[in-house]
């Protein structure tokens, strides 16, 4: 070997690279002071932030949470310097009104009940990253807190057992491997029933939790489903298709219009089970938007679905209902409907009859919603290629199920930002209801200033209210970024 | 065609729910519980408390009603309206009454087919101006920016004053109350006109009331009274004289304090006699039972109990009684005689 010394004859190590370049420094180097530009631009952008926060935590930040009455703030500012700050009194002293309106407190477990077991229905149907046996483990855990809540010995006893067997499951969810699960299955031990089934029922335990009185008038509601079903598939033979639909359809409006009291009513003589009535009255604050909001936006999808199907479709009539009605809902502005719904209908009514604002205003929101639902999925279906219909022809699928196997998986993934978008705003939207003297949030806002404790209390009340609704608004725009992950099997 | 008989049809069911209203004594009965129309919220009239508790003067008057005809100040469904909201609740039989500082106006009595009970409050709009601006009368104002709610009358009295008075101002326009407070202080305006209560109620809130004053002038006249639905006398007059007995009872020394005694047995005032029922049958010709009165004075005492304890002189709002003192007093409350 010629003597070459000043070649290496050994490798280096590797060395860290330069402390400019990597961490906190390197990242502010690439980011925020990269050329003279963007440094300048960085720095006025500190500034600016400073003085911002300067301004707005000192204010937020403030010793006032149990003070009575804005006056005594005031004093604790006086004392302070005499500069103002926030009274965050108020909230201490009202959020119970904000969150339950007037909603009667020994009551006020069953709408925070609805609410957890609102998730527990909602998790099959949105996300599929958990195990069925998980989702049992928290319907068990929301059941057996909601009975350790109520107390009372059957209350704590049941509440305690249904926690037991939460954590059993739980235990055994936990130590079992999905593997040895999925042997477990293909051995033939029996699993759990699909969640999806509590997800079913709970349409009918909601609103018998919010607005109490007997279980059979859910049970009886629910029945109605049952009926229609059996009317359908007993007919199919004799009628055929559409007679047997629209014979199922009348069976169900019957039994529900007609029978439906009688046979709760005659039921609950022979087993009273049944809750504390609650009247819509008492129904304020933010359970009040939430229950608005969850109904819309619930109902509002397949509402919207149909519609917008049935504005593409052949059938002369059913287009044109269907384009008469998206269009004059949306000609319209919501507070307008609200309006018919508080106080037209009202008049028009026959007299006796008690015709709950709440539904009224829940019909008006869930119609509004759909009409604007209907013409985003119709965007979707325009923008799915012709290919696709065609394609779902030629695998001779009929029209429903070429609808839902090939044509509504593709055309609802691509309308998701827009749906999403229509939820968030008809969740916003909710507020408008104080127009017409419902309390919810922003209209307890007048009410909390009329006592004279507050009187002149604007910004905290907002605040809170903003960053309430920001919560629920965030948490929707991020469960659709979720869901356009977890679809994206196409070609970008 | 067809419009016709859909108008047809419209009219029938508007007759129809006319002539439901007819029976608005038994509805209640049934029910239990009086419907009672009052505001969202307003500073000393009607506002619900931390526990829900519906407070307030024209509340007060809603469980009087209550005690009157139910025999309980609680049996009471208070529903809250708007300004937009509170005719047609009170014309669709919604609610019962409706006690919303509403003002007693022709047109409300007469077009929208109502009937105003009487004067709880006699209101009137004035001027909140800043002390530093050395302003002592309303016709100083010339020039200046006034705050003022829009859609309301109190705009048009606003353009009244200034045209008779051959001065000029400049208006901002507001949504609400709260917002008007907000600009007032905020600068925006260099007065703020709105009832006399509700300046008064305003000003209390303010962190510096002194800084503050109310100028003399009252250039509207603005009685706010209970109402109730046209057509049903019966029910009318229970809602009536439930509050002329309230104006009585403070006339005639009846309070909450002395009650139980002058009802135990007839005294050596008749009229007090007759009130409380122990002497005659007035309240058997209301179609209600001797006690009437009696319970509704006691729910929360008489008229000026009931001013006292929600806006009088001892609370923040600390309203004098002005033209709202017994006639005796030089005021203009004032009930006709029980007889």
């Amino acid at each position: 070997m010629p003597d070459l010394s000043y070649v290496r004859s050994e490798m280096l190590p590797e060395r860290a690279p330069p402390a400019s370049q990597v961490g906190i420094v390197g990242w502010a180097r690439a980011n925020l002071f990269n050329g003279i530009g963007n440094s300048i631009l960085t720095v006025l952008s500190l500034v600016f932030l400073w003085y911002v926060l300067a301004a707005i935590l000192p204010w937020v930040f403030a010793p006032t949470w149990s003070k009575g009455s804005l006056n005594e703030c005031r004093e604790v500012f006086a004392a302070d310097g005499g500069h103002g700050a926030a009274c965050w009194g108020v909230i201490r002293e009202r959020w119970v009104q904000l969150m339950f309106g007037f909603y009667p407190e020994a009551e006020r477990w069953r709408p925070v009940l609805a609410f957890g077991l609102l998730f527990v229905a909602l998790i099959p149907v949105l996300f599929n990253m958990i195990s069925r046996r998980m989702n049992w483990v928290l319907l068990l855990v929301v059941l057996g807190l909601a009975g350790v809540y109520l107390g009372g010995v059957l209350g704590i006893i049941v509440g305690l057992a249904l926690l037991g067997a939460a954590a059993f499951v739980g235990f055994k969810a936990f130590t079992t491997s999905k593997e040895d699960r999925a042997a477990e299955i293909a051995s033939g031990v029996k699993r759990l029933p699909n969640p999806l089934f509590f997800s079913a029922l709970y349409p009918f335990i909601a609103p018998w939790l919010l607005w109490g009185g007997t279980i059979w008038m859910p049970v009886g509601a629910a029945l109605g489903f049952v009926i229609s079903v059996l009317a359908y598939r007993s007919l199919l033979p004799f009628v055929g298709n559409l007679a047997g639909l629209i014979i199922a359809v009348v069976a169900a409006l019957v039994w529900w219009l007609l029978l439906t009291a009688p046979f709760a009513g005659g039921l609950h003589t022979i087993i009273p089970i049944g809750l504390e009535p609650v009247e819509s009255r008492d129904f304020g604050g933010f359970m009040l938007s939430i229950t608005i909001g969850v109904v819309a936006i619930a109902c509002s999808l397949p509402i919207g679905i149909v519609l917008a199907l049935g504005r593409q479709s052949d059938l002369l009539i059913v287009k044109a209902l269907c384009v008469g009605f998206i269009e004059f809902i949306r000609g319209v502005p919501l507070i307008t409907l609200l309006f018919v719904a508080s106080t037209l209908l009202n008049i028009f009514m026959p007299p006796g009859t008690n015709f709950d604002i709440i539904l009224r205003v829940l019909i008006m929101v869930t119609l509004f919603a759909a009409a604007y639902m209907a013409e985003v999925v119709r965007g979707g279906l325009a923008a799915l290629p012709k290919g696709q219909y065609e394609a779902a022809d030629a695998l001779g699928l009929d029209y429903w199920k070429a609808q839902r196997l090939i044509i509504m998986p593709q055309a609802l993934k691509i309308s998701i930002p827009g749906i999403v978008s229509t939820f968030i705003g008809v969740f916003k939207d909710t507020t408008l209801v104080s127009i017409i003297g419902l309390l919810d949030p922003l209209g307890l806002t007048n009410a909390i200033r009329a006592d004279q404790n507050w009187n002149g209390i604007v910004w905290e009340l907002y605040g809170f209210i903003a960053l309430m609704f920001f919560i629920f608004c965030f948490l929707m725009s991020r469960y659709s970024m979720y869901l356009e992950r977890r679809l994206r099997t196409d070609h970008r | 065609m067809k419009k016709t008989v859909f108008l047809g049809a419209l009219t029938v069911a508007g007759l129809a729910a006319g002539v439901s209203a007819a029976a608005t004594l038994e509805d209640v009965k049934a029910r239990g519980k009086l419907n009672c129309g009052v505001v969202t919220g307003l500073v000393g009239f009607g506002a619900p408390d931390a526990n829900g508790e519906w407070q307030g003067f024209d509340v007060g008057f809603c469980r009087a009603v209550a005690a009157a005809v139910l025999g309980d100040p609680k049996a009471v469904e208070f529903v809250p309206t708007t300004g937009k909201t509170r005719f047609t609740a009170l014309a669709s039989g919604e609610i019962d009454m409706l006690a919303r500082n509403t003002t007693w106006t022709l047109t409300r009595d007469v077009d929208l087919k109502f009937e105003f009970v009487g004067v709880n409050y006699y209101d009137g709009q004035g001027f909140l101006v800043t002390k530093d601006m050395g302003v002592s009368s309303a016709k100083d104002l010339d020039g200046a920016t006034i705050c003022i709610q829009t859609g309301t009358t109190t705009e048009l009295n606003l353009a009244d004053f200034f045209r008779a008075n051959n001065i000029s101002y400049e208006p901002v326009p507001i949504e609400t109350n709260a917002e008007g407070q907000q600009q007032y202080l905020a600068g925006a305006c260099d007065a703020y006109t709105t009832d006399a209560s509700g300046l008064a109620a305003t000003r209390a809130s303010f962190e510096d009331p002194s800084a503050h004053v109310v100028l003399p002038e009252i250039i509207s006249k603005e009685p706010l009274g209970p109402l109730v639905r046209h057509g049903d006398n019966e029910w009318e007059d229970i809602v009536r004289w439930t509050l002329n007995a309230l104006i009585s009872a403070e006339e005639l020394g009846i309070t909450s304090a002395n009650i139980g005694e002058l009802s135990a047995a007839p005294g050596s005032n008749p009229e007090v006699n007759r009130i409380l029922g122990t002497e005659g049958n007035l309240g058997e010709m209301l179609g209600l039972d001797a006690d009437w009165a009696k319970r509704a004075i006691m729910a929360g005492g008489n008229y000026g109990e009931l001013f006292a304890k929600n806006i009088g002189e001892s609370t923040p709002i600390a309203l004098a009684r002005g033209l709202n003192a017994q006639w005796k007093d030089g005021g203009l409350i004032y009930s006709p005689p029980f007889r």
